[in-house]
């Protein structure tokens, strides 16, 4: 039996109904059913972080998800980061110390990074390393990524207000 | 990159599941976290007709106290492991040994009961399993038996998990007072499974002497293992640094060490068990004395 089946899924806050074969990993549905394509993919198999979202606030690799199973949990992709049109603050950390070549890590990153801030506010390097350490970049040398998580996390007291400081 | 197409059932009690597995045999597979299984789908290596989702079955998740031994059920993540702090009290190698686990994605979704039935033989929990002298419990048609640690790893990717029942729990029995434990891993650089793993639990009696241990094996061979020789080197001594490092020169003995071109040499991981094992038992026997 190979029909589709109708999912209800909350992304980014909002409602989606779709109807997909329960096969396509969460990964291929955000992209091709929903038109999210800011979730990458890379390898495809768990092992380069490139397709991370938040289910529930915790960073979770989509491409080895099913949709089915994560009716009712909250998704986040990086496309539910800005708010209002404003940068998230690791977006705008990002963006001014060139923390993306390429870009395509980027989206995975940004979202381990927003999962570590809300668990630890104001994390050591040794914690940024090991909450990205299922993130590989094979552009920048992570150095400049480190920064800008540390950047956003100084200067994130009350969240909000950061991207209004940083304009 | 799709799995090949499914069949998808959401069971709501053991029983059903079971009934599931019955009646669809091996046509069937079983869905914990995925992490093992959905990738090796994604592969073709194994291409089920039907998924029998445990995720929504309830009672097979959480962490709690019986009787002063610890059961842990098979849906359990290894993020839910880490950090337990009733595990960090009373079990703390297996919060040592979760947080070892790939990486925060992966230990957020993958379950212990998915990593022992799957049995990896580089997966980091069998050691520690083995080491503490667990049980497992299997759940069938003709209901539910505890199989020990030391008859459960049969082989590569084998257990003793039969094909028409669920491992329910897992259950970890308590360990004297003076007793210290570590799980010492060396992690491939790509994948973060072990290249060998080191599980030591060890007893220290009022006189310093070594009444009780536990030493588990995981990666270098095929499946894990108790380490016997490292074991009886330590009954009874005194632990100084001679009698460790000469029980943990025998941490390959009875382990069925591979040669891999991608994990290293027979030489190679034969060394490394017995580096791992001398620094699992020194770290161990420290957290005895405290
Ligand atoms: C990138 C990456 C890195 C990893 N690194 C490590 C590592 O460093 N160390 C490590 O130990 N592991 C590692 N893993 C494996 C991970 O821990 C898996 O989660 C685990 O091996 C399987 O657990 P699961 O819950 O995902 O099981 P699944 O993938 O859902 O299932 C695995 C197998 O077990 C069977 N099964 C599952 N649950 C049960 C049950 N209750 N009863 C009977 N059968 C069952 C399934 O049918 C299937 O055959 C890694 C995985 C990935 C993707
Ligand atoms: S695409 Fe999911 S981990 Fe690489
Ligand atoms: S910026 Fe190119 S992979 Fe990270």
């Amino acid at each position: 039996m190979a029909g589709k089946v109708l999912l209800t899924l909350n992304v980014n806050g909002e409602q989606y109904e779709v109807a997909v074969p329960v096969h396509k990993t969460l990964l291929e549905v955000l992209r091709e059913d929903m038109g999210l394509i800011g979730t990458k993919h890379g390898c495809e198999l768990g092992e380069c972080g490139t397709c991370t979202l938040l289910v529930d606030g915790r960073p979770v690799l989509s491409c080895l998800a099913l949709p089915i199973e994560l009716q009712g949990c909250d998704i986040v992709t990086v496309e539910g980061m800005a708010s209002g049109g404003r940068l998230h603050p690791l977006q705008q950390a990002f963006a001014e110390l060139g923390a993306a070549q390429c870009g395509y890590c980027t989206p995975g990153i940004l979202l381990s990074a927003q999962a570590l801030l809300a668990e630890v506010p104001k994390p050591t390097r040794q914690q940024i390393r090991a909450a990205l350490a299922g993130n590989l970049c094979r552009c920048t040398g992570y150095t400049k990524i480190l920064d800008a998580v540390e950047l956003a996390a100084l200067r994130t007291d009350g969240a909000a207000d950061v991207a209004e400081a940083t304009r | 990159m799709y799995p090949a197409q499914f069949d998808y059932h959401t069971p709501s009690s053991i029983q059903e599941a079971i009934s599931l597995l019955t009646r669809l045999k091996d046509d069937a597979k079983l869905l914990a976290g995925g992490h093992s299984l959905v990738p090796m789908m994604k592969l073709r290596l194994a291409q089920p007709k039907h998924l029998i989702d445990l995720r929504k079955v309830p009672g097979l998740s959480g962490i709690k106290e019986q009787g002063g031994a610890i059961a842990i059920g098979a849906l359990t993540t290894h993020y839910q492991v880490e950090s337990s702090a009733l595990l960090k009290q009373k079990c703390p190698i297996l919060p040592e040994t979760a947080a070892q686990i790939g990486d925060p994605q992966v230990r957020n979704m993958g379950t212990i009961g998915g990593s022992v039935a799957h049995a990896d033989p580089a997966a980091d929990y069998p050691a520690a399993v083995v080491a503490l002298g667990a049980e497992l419990v299997a759940e069938g048609p003709k209901g539910r038996r505890a199989i020990k640690a030391d008859d459960f790893f049969k082989g590569l990717l084998t257990t003793a998990i039969q094909p028409d029942e669920i491992l329910v729990e897992i259950r970890f029995p308590s360990w004297p007072a003076g007793t210290g434990m570590s799980y010492m891993k060396f992690p491939h650089p790509a994948s973060r499974f072990a290249v060998v793993g080191v599980a030591a639990v060890v007893t220290v009696d009022g006189k310093g002497a070594c009444s009780k241990a536990g030493v588990g094996i995981t990666g270098a061979g095929t499946k894990a293992v108790r380490a016997k020789g490292v074991e009886a080197a330590l009954a009874g001594k005194t632990l100084d640094a001679a009698t460790i490092q000469a029980a943990a020169e025998k941490a390959a003995d009875g382990v069925d060490v591979q040669d891999d071109p991608l994990q290293g040499s027979v030489e190679y991981k034969t060394h490394l068990l017995k580096v791992y094992c001398r620094r699992a038992l020194e770290a161990a026997l420290a957290r005895a004395k405290k």
